[in-house]
C-alpha cells in the first residue's frame, strides 16, 4: 500500500444488518420458480416409473417421456426405433437411453441453473438480498464440471428431438379409419414438438456452436446467419424452457388420459 | 411540490441512517433531492456524481434496497407516502455517506491482458464489418457504475471472493477483448483460473441492475462459459494437448496483483 | 482522516503533472509516458468519468471514408468558417492534419467505432461540416473515446508491471484529486498544490512541466450541459501563474439543450439528431431555421424544405439543411423564436426525428437520446418531438498558447483540449471537440516531455514548493473553520444567476457592468465561505475551494465580453448586432493580479497563410476581413483547384510530429 491512501486504510463495507432494504415482493419469483419446478419433477417421477398408459394403440400417440421406447414390454408398435431384449424391471424407465441425457439436458442449461440456483439453493435468492451461505465456490469445484458439458447434452437432445418429431409425425397417418388423420392429440404433440425444438434450438451453447465462438462474423456470413437466428430464439429461452415442460406434462397427461381410457380423443379430420 | 420523508446512510461504513424531511418537484430525480439536502440542510453530506445524465456512471447507490444511478431514478417511481431510503453499496468500503471506495474495480481491471492487435499492423489497416464489432461495442456502452460488480451475489456476501473474481464487470471486458475482431491474445484460460469465471453461477442480478441495458450475462458472461468450455473442457483439445498441440493462452499480466504489502483490506 | 490541523502534505516528484483526466488529459500523458517521462495524471473524479464521456456526436477527422472529396484543407477550412475567422490558424491547420492520424491510432489501440460497408471508420454529418466527417460510436463516441484513452494508459501501465515491477512506476492516476495552486518559481513551473476528496489530505507535486487539461467553466452559468466539474479550474490556475487567457468573451451555448422538466434543464440533446434528420419547428409548426441563415452562408444552405431534404441522401445535388448552421447560428434562432412567443410549452422549441425516420432507425442511431429522453421526461422520440433550447456547453477561450507546442506564456506551463484558447476562434464546430483534445493532448504531453528534458529540469525548487504548499494548505482549511460564514451553494447559484441572466447568449453593455459589479461582491464573499463537517469527501468545502476559480473565470469572460463591441459567434451583443471586420483582427487578452482583478489587453488575430487563405472565394472572405487584408483578385481565382495548402503550407506538421 502507497504511503496516501491511508485514509482508505481500515474502511469498511456499510454495516447495515437487515437482509435487504427491498420493499418490493422479491420473494415471488424464487416461490414461483419452486413450485413450477417441484410440480414437474413430481408429475414427472411418479409418470415416468409408471411404465403404464404411455401409448395410445389406435392413433400411435407416444408420449414423450417414454421415448424411445426400449424396453421389451414396449408396445412393438410404440418402439418405433427398435427394442432392447431385456424386461425392465419395475421402476425402470422405458425411456432409458433419453430421459437421463433430457434431464441432464436442463439442469445444466443456463436458464435452469439460473432458476434453480436463485429457487433451490438460495445462491441467491433475489438480486440485493443477502444469501444464506457462508461460503460461495460457485461452480470452481469438481463436482460442478459437468455444468460445462452442457454442450454434449445439446447434441444428445437435438437427436431426441428429433425422434419426437418423428413420434409425431407417425401418429398423423393412424386416422380412426387408418390412414392420415388430424385428432387434438395431434395437435397437443405438434405444439409439444415446436416448443421441445424452440427451447433446444434456442440454447445458450447451440447459439455458441452456430457462430458465437467465431471473433469475425464478416468472413462468415452464413454461421453468422444462423447465429442471428439463434440469437433471436435465444432471448425467448426462459419461456421456451417453462413452455416446453409445461407442453410435455400436457401431452404426456393427454396420452395417458386417452391410453387409460378417461377421455377419447376429438377428431378433427378422420 | 410535495414533502417526503427521505432515509440516508450518514457517516462512515459504521455509521446509520439519518432522516430527513425535503421538497420534492415535479419531474425530480432522487440525485436532485440530495442536492437540496447539501443546499439546504447538511452541506457536507457525500455523494458521488459527475453528468446527471446516466452517462458517467458516478453516481451509484442502493434506493429502497435497489441498486440503482440515483441520477435516472425518477422520484415518480415511488408512492407519494413512500419513505425513500439511499444508501450506499453494500459491497464496497463506504468512504463517507454515499461515497465508496471502488479501487477494487480498478485493481481488477489492470490484471486483463490489453487489446493486443497484431504486431504487424498498422493503425488505419483495419476493416471490420459493422456485424463484426457490434458484440463488443453492446459491452463497450458500460459506463463502469460498477452497479453489477455491487449486486453481485460472488462477492458482495462473500468478501473473501474478491481476491480471485473479477466481477461481471471485468468478464465482460475480457468477453469484449476475446470478441474483437482484430485481438489476437487468447484469455480464455485466465478468465477461468484467474479472473473467475467459474464463481458465476449466472443468476443475472448483473443484468437486472444494468443502466445502460446490457445483456452482461446471455451476451458476454455465457459465451464466455463456452468458451472456456471450448478450451478447458473440451475431449479434443485435450488430447491434443496430451500430443502436443498446445493452445497457447496469454497469461496474467504480471506485478499488478497486489502482493500482502500493497493489499488493502477491502471491509 | 488527517484531522482540520493537521497540514501534513504528501510530496511527489515526477517529471510531467497532468491535470485532468479527459480526453486531453489522458492523451497528455500517453505522450509524455511513450517518450519515457515519469507522468502523473490527476483527476477530480474517478479514471474514466470525466467530461470527455458525455460527448455524443463524434470526432471530426477529415478520413474520407463517407465521401472521397474529404481532405484536411476542407476540414481547416470549414473550421475557419465556423469560428469567424478569429480561430488561430496554425492551431486549425494542424487540427485538420493530424485528426485522421489521432483517430486511426484510438482505433489501433482498441476503439470500435462505427462502420461503413466496406470495414473502414463510418462518419456522420455534421453541423458547419462540409462533408459526413464525425467517426462515432451511435451517440456515445465520447465514452469509446475515453475508455480507450482509459485502456491504453491501463496497458502501458501493464507494460511498465512486466518491466519494472510496478504498475505505477512511469505512469500514475491519481484519482479523485483536486489542484488548487500550481507553484512557480522564479516564473517557471515548479508544481503543483491540490487535495484528495476522499479523505481531504494534501498532496503537492515537484514537476518541471505541468499540462493543464481541465476542461471548461460551464458551471458558472445555470443552464449548462457541464457537470461539477466544469468549474474554471484550469483557466484560473493559469491566470494566478501569470498566464494569460484569450477568446474568453467566446462562450458556446448548444442550441439544443433539455428545457424539462427543472432539474434536467440544461442537459444535452446531441446535434446527430439533426445530422441525422431531424428538424427544428417551432409552436406554428414551421421550420424557422430557413428564416435564419445568415448572408455570409447564403450560398451554402438550402432554401426549401424540398432541397434540405434532398439533402441527406444526395449531398453532391443539394445544399445543407439550414438546422445544421454552426451552433451559434442555430442557438440565436431559438432564443430569438421562443423570445417572440413561438416557443414551445415550456419555454424552448420543438427539434423533431419521429416523422423523419423509422422508430427503428431511431433507436439504432440515437439509442441513448431515446433512452435519456424516455427516462428523464417521459418522452418517446420515435413517436413525438422533443422539446430543447440552448444550453451553456463550451468555452472557446482559454489558455494562450502556441499552436505547435501547447505551450502557455509560463515556461513549464501548458494546455490542451478546452482550456486551452484559439483553436476554435469564436465558434468551435461539433466534432472538433474531441479531435482537438487528441491532436493538441498529445502535443502538450510531447512538449512537456521535450521541456523536461531540458537543462537544470531537474533541479527542485525544494523552497518554493514547500511555501506555496503551506500557504495553500492554511488557506484551504480556513473555510472548514469560518462557522458562521457564506453557504458555498447559494453564492454559487447567485453566481450562476449573474452569468445566466447578464452574460449569457444575448449580452448588452450595462448588463455586463452590472454583471462586473456583482462578480466584485461575491468575490468579497467568496473569502468568507464556511464549510461545515471535516475533511473526509465534503462536497460543500470541495465547492468553497472551486467557487474563487469559477468567479475568477466570469470576471474574465465578462470584462472581454464587454470590450468586444461586435456579434461573432459565441459572443452576441445586443447593442453591436454587427460582426467587424476590424475587432477580426483582435484577440482580448486577459490577465489577472494577486488579488484575482483582471486586466485586458489587445493582440492581433495571427494572419491565415496565404495559401490557405486561396482555400475561400474572394467574395466569402470580403464578409469577414477588411479591405487591406484580402487577397489580390488572382489569389481568388487559384483557389479554384482542389487543395494547394497540401504543396505550400505543409511541411511542418510532419517535421515534428513524431
Amino acid at each position: 500500500m502507497t504511503p496516501d491512501d491511508s485514509a482508505r486504510t481500515g474502511a469498511v463495507r456499510a454495516r447495515i444488518p437487515r437482509r435487504t432494504l427491498r420493499t418490493d415482493r422479491w420473494w415471488l419469483g424464487p416461490v414461483l420458480t419452486t413450485a413450477g419446478l417441484a410440480a414437474f419433477v413430481v408429475y414427472a417421477t411418479f409418470r415416468v416409473f409408471q411404465q403404464d398408459h404411455y401409448w395410445v394403440a389406435e392413433h400411435h400417440y407416444l408420449t414423450p417421456f417414454y421415448s424411445p421406447c426400449l424396453a421389451q414390454q414396449c408396445a412393438p408398435e410404440a418402439a418405433l426405433f427398435g427394442r432392447l431384449p431385456v424386461e425392465f424391471p419395475p421402476l425402470v424407465p422405458y425411456a432409458l437411453l433419453s430421459l437421463p441425457f433430457l434431464l441432464l439436458f436442463r439442469v445444466t442449461c443456463y436458464y435452469y441453473r439460473k432458476a434453480y440456483y436463485r429457487s433451490i439453493w438460495q445462491a441467491p435468492t433475489a438480486c440485493a438480498v443477502r444469501e444464506p451461505h457462508s461460503r460461495y465456490t460457485g461452480e470452481t469445484r469438481p463436482l460442478m464440471l459437468p455444468q460445462n458439458g452442457h454442450r454434449y447434452f445439446f447434441y444428445v437432445a437435438l437427436a431426441i428431438t428429433l425422434v419426437n418429431t418423428w413420434d409425431t409425425a407417425v401418429a398423423f397417418f393412424h386416422g380412426t379409419d387408418g390412414g392420415f388423420g388430424i385428432g387434438l392429440g395431434n395437435l397437443v404433440m405438434v405444439v409439444n414438438v415446436l416448443m421441445l425444438w424452440g427451447y433446444t434450438l434456442s440454447c445458450h451453447s447451440c447459439r455458441h456452436i452456430m457462430g458465437g465462438r467465431l471473433r469475425s462474423f464478416g468472413r462468415h456470413p452464413v454461421r453468422y446467419w444462423m447465429w442471428s437466428r439463434v440469437s433471436t430464439l435465444n432471448d425467448r429461452h426462459m419461456y421456451f424452457g417453462w413452455f416446453s415442460i409445461a407442453s410435455l406434462m400436457a401431452t404426456d397427461a393427454y396420452v395417458a388420459l386417452m391410453a387409460s381410457g378417461t377421455i377419447t380423443d376429438l377428431r378433427i379430420l378422420n | 411540490m410535495s414533502e417526503r420523508v427521505f432515509r440516508v446512510w450518514r457517516g462512515s461504513g459504521e455509521g446509520g441512517l439519518a432522516e430527513y424531511r425535503v421538497e420534492v418537484n415535479e419531474g425530480e430525480v432522487v440525485l436532485d433531492v440530495l442536492h437540496r439536502l447539501q443546499a439546504t440542510q447538511t452541506p457536507d453530506l457525500a455523494v458521488r456524481w459527475n453528468c446527471k445524465a446516466g452517462k458517467c456512471g458516478s453516481c451509484s447507490v442502493e434506493i429502497n434496497g435497489r441498486p440503482r444511478l440515483s441520477c435516472m431514478t425518477r422520484m415518480s417511481v415511488f408512492d407519494e407516502d413512500e419513505v425513500v431510503t439511499v444508501t450506499p453499496m453494500r459491497t464496497f468500503p463506504v468512504i463517507r455517506d454515499l461515497v465508496c471506495d471502488v479501487s477494487y474495480n480498478y485493481r481488477k481491471a489492470m490484471e486483463i491482458p490489453s487489446f493486443a492487435p497484431d504486431p504487424k499492423a498498422e493503425p488505419g489497416d483495419f476493416r471490420m464489418a459493422q456485424v463484426d464489432v457490434e458484440r463488443s461495442q453492446e459491452f463497450r456502452k458500460c459506463i463502469e457504475c460498477f452497479l453489477c460488480n455491487n449486486v453481485c451475489h460472488v462477492i458482495r456476501d462473500h468478501e473473501e471472493n474478491k481476491e480471485h473474481f473479477s466481477g461481471p464487470r471485468f468478464l465482460m471486458r475480457v468477453a469484449e477483448l476475446e470478441m474483437h475482431p482484430e485481438d489476437t491474445a487468447d484469455r480464455r484460460a485466465i478468465a477461468q483460473d484467474e479472473f473467475g469465471l467459474g464463481y458465476c453461477n449466472i443468476t443475472k442480478c448483473c443484468t437486472e441492475v444494468c443502466p445502460e441495458g446490457i445483456h452482461i450475462t446471455d451476451n458476454a458472461l455465457i459465451p464466455m462459459k463456452e468458451r472456456v468450455a471450448d478450451r478447458k473442457y473440451d475431449p479434443l483439445v485435450w488430447l491434443g494437448s496430451k500430443i502436443g498441440v498446445r493452445p497457447k493462452d496469454t497469461p496474467i499480466v504480471p506485478n499488478v496483483r497486489p502482493t500482502a504489502d500493497r493489499t488493502r483490506t477491502d471491509g | 482522516m488527517p484531522p482540520t490541523a493537521d497540514t501534513g502534505i504528501t510530496r511527489y516528484t515526477y517529471d510531467v503533472v497532468v491535470i485532468g483526466a479527459g480526453g486531453a488529459g489522458l492523451r497528455a500523458a500517453i505522450a509524455a509516458r511513450e517518450q519515457g517521462k515519469r507522468t502523473a495524471v490527476i483527476s477530480k473524479s474517478l479514471f474514466g468519468k470525466a467530461h470527455t464521456v458525455m460527448a455524443e456526436g463524434g470526432a471530426a477527422a477529415a478520413l474520407g471514408n463517407a465521401n472521397p472529396s474529404d481532405a484536411w484543407p476542407v476540414h481547416f477550412r470549414d473550421t475557419i468558417r465556423g469560428g469567424k475567422f478569429l480561430n488561430d490558424p496554425r492551431m486549425a491547420e494542424l487540427h485538420a492534419r493530424e485528426a485522421p492520424e489521432r483517430i486511426l491510432e484510438l482505433e489501433h489501440w482498441g476503439a470500435l467505432f462505427d462502420r461503413t460497408a466496406d470495414g473502414r471508420i463510418s462518419q456522420r454529418n455534421f453541423g458547419g461540416h462540409e462533408y459526413p466527417r464525425l467517426a462515432h460510436v451511435g451517440d456515445r463516441t465520447g465514452l469509446e473515446m475515453i475508455r480507450t484513452l482509459q485502456q491504453r494508459i491501463v496497458a502501458l501501465q501493464q507494460a511498465d508491471a512486466a518491466e519494472l515491477g510496478d504498475p505505477e512506476a512511469r505512469l500514475r492516476v491519481f484519482a479523485e484529486t483536486a489542484v488548487t495552486e500550481l507553484v512557480t518559481d522564479g516564473g517557471r513551473i515548479a508544481g503543483a498544490f491540490g487535495y484528495r476528496r476522499a479523505d481531504g489530505g494534501f498532496v503537492v507535486f515537484e514537476a518541471p512541466a505541468v499540462v493543464l487539461a481541465t476542461g471548461g467553466i460551464g458551471k458558472a452559468f445555470r443552464t449548462t450541459s457541464n457537470s461539477w466539474e466544469y468549474t474554471g479550474d484550469g483557466h484560473a490556475l493559469a491566470l494566478r501563474a501569470g498566464a494569460s487567457l484569450i477568446n474568453m468573451e467566446f462562450v458556446q451555448f448548444h442550441p439544443t439543450g433539455m428545457v424539462w422538466p427543472p432539474s434536467v434543464k440544461g442537459i444535452l440533446v446531441t446535434e446527430s439528431v439533426r445530422g441525422d434528420g431531424g428538424v427544428l419547428r417551432n409552436s406554428e409548426g414551421r421550420r424557422f431555421m430557413f428564416d435564419y441563415v445568415p448572408d455570409v452562408f447564403r450560398s451554402q444552405y438550402a432554401e426549401t424544405e424540398s432541397e434540405a431534404d434532398g439533402w441527406y441522401d444526395d449531398p453532391a445535388n443539394h445544399r445543407r439543411p439550414p438546422e445544421l448552421l454552426p451552433r451559434d447560428e442555430v442557438a440565436r434562432a431559438i432564443n430569438n423564436e421562443v423570445k417572440e412567443g413561438r416557443g414551445s410549452p415550456h419555454g424552448g422549441v420543438f427539434l423533431d426525428v419521429s416523422t423523419r425516420l423509422p422508430a427503428e432507425e431511431i433507436r439504432r442511431r440515437l439509442p441513448s437520446m431515446h433512452h435519456q429522453f424516455k427516462e428523464l421526461a417521459d418522452v418517446d422520440i420515435t413517436a413525438e418531438p422533443m422539446e430543447v433550447g440552448p444550453t451553456c456547453h463550451y468555452v472557446m477561450g482559454g489558455v494562450r498558447v502556441d499552436a505547435d507546442t501547447a505551450a502557455s506564456d509560463v515556461p513549464g506551463l501548458y494546455a490542451a483540449g478546452e482550456v486551452a484558447g484559439g483553436m476554435h476562434g469564436s465558434n468551435r464546430l461539433g466534432g472538433n471537440s474531441l479531435s482537438d483534445l487528441l491532436v493538441f493532448g498529445r502535443r502538450a504531453g510531447l512538449a512537456a516531455a521535450a521541456y523536461a528534458d531540458g537543462p537544470g529540469r531537474g533541479a527542485v525548487a525544494g523552497e518554493a514548493v514547500d511555501r506555496v504548499a503551506a500557504a495553500s494548505a492554511r488557506y484551504a482549511l480556513e473555510f472548514l473553520k469560518q462557522g458562521g460564514g457564506e453557504n458555498p451553494y447559494t453564492l454559487h447559484a447567485e453566481l450562476q444567476d449573474t452569468m445566466n441572466d447578464l452574460v449569457g447568449i444575448i449580452r448588452r453593455g450595462p448588463e455586463m457592468a452590472e454583471a462586473i459589479a456583482r462578480l466584485d461582491s461575491l468575490g468579497e464573499r467568496s473569502s468568507v465561505l464556511s464549510a461545515p463537517g471535516d475533511r473526509v469527501y465534503n462536497p460543500g468545502w470541495h465547492l468553497a475551494l472551486a467557487l474563487p476559480n469559477m468567479i475568477l473565470v466570469s470576471r474574465a469572460i465578462t470584462a472581454a465580453a464587454l470590450e468586444r463591441e461586435e456579434s461573432r459567434g459565441g459572443h452576441t451583443r445586443d447593442d453591436f448586432p454587427a460582426m467587424s471586420a476590424e475587432w477580426r483582427r483582435v484577440n482580448l487578452e486577459v490577465r489577472a493580479d494577486r488579488a484575482d482583478r483582471v486586466t485586458l489587453a489587445r493582440r492581433p488575430v495571427a494572419d491565415i497563410p496565404a495559401a490557405l487563405l486561396a482555400l475561400f472565394e474572394r467574395e466569402e472572405l470580403s464578409k469577414y476581413l477588411t479591405e487591406e487584408e484580402l487577397p489580390g483578385q488572382d489569389g481568388a481565382d487559384a483557389a479554384g483547384g482542389a487543395h494547394p495548402a497540401d504543396e505550400t503550407a505543409g511541411g511542418a506538421a510532419e517535421e515534428d510530429g513524431s
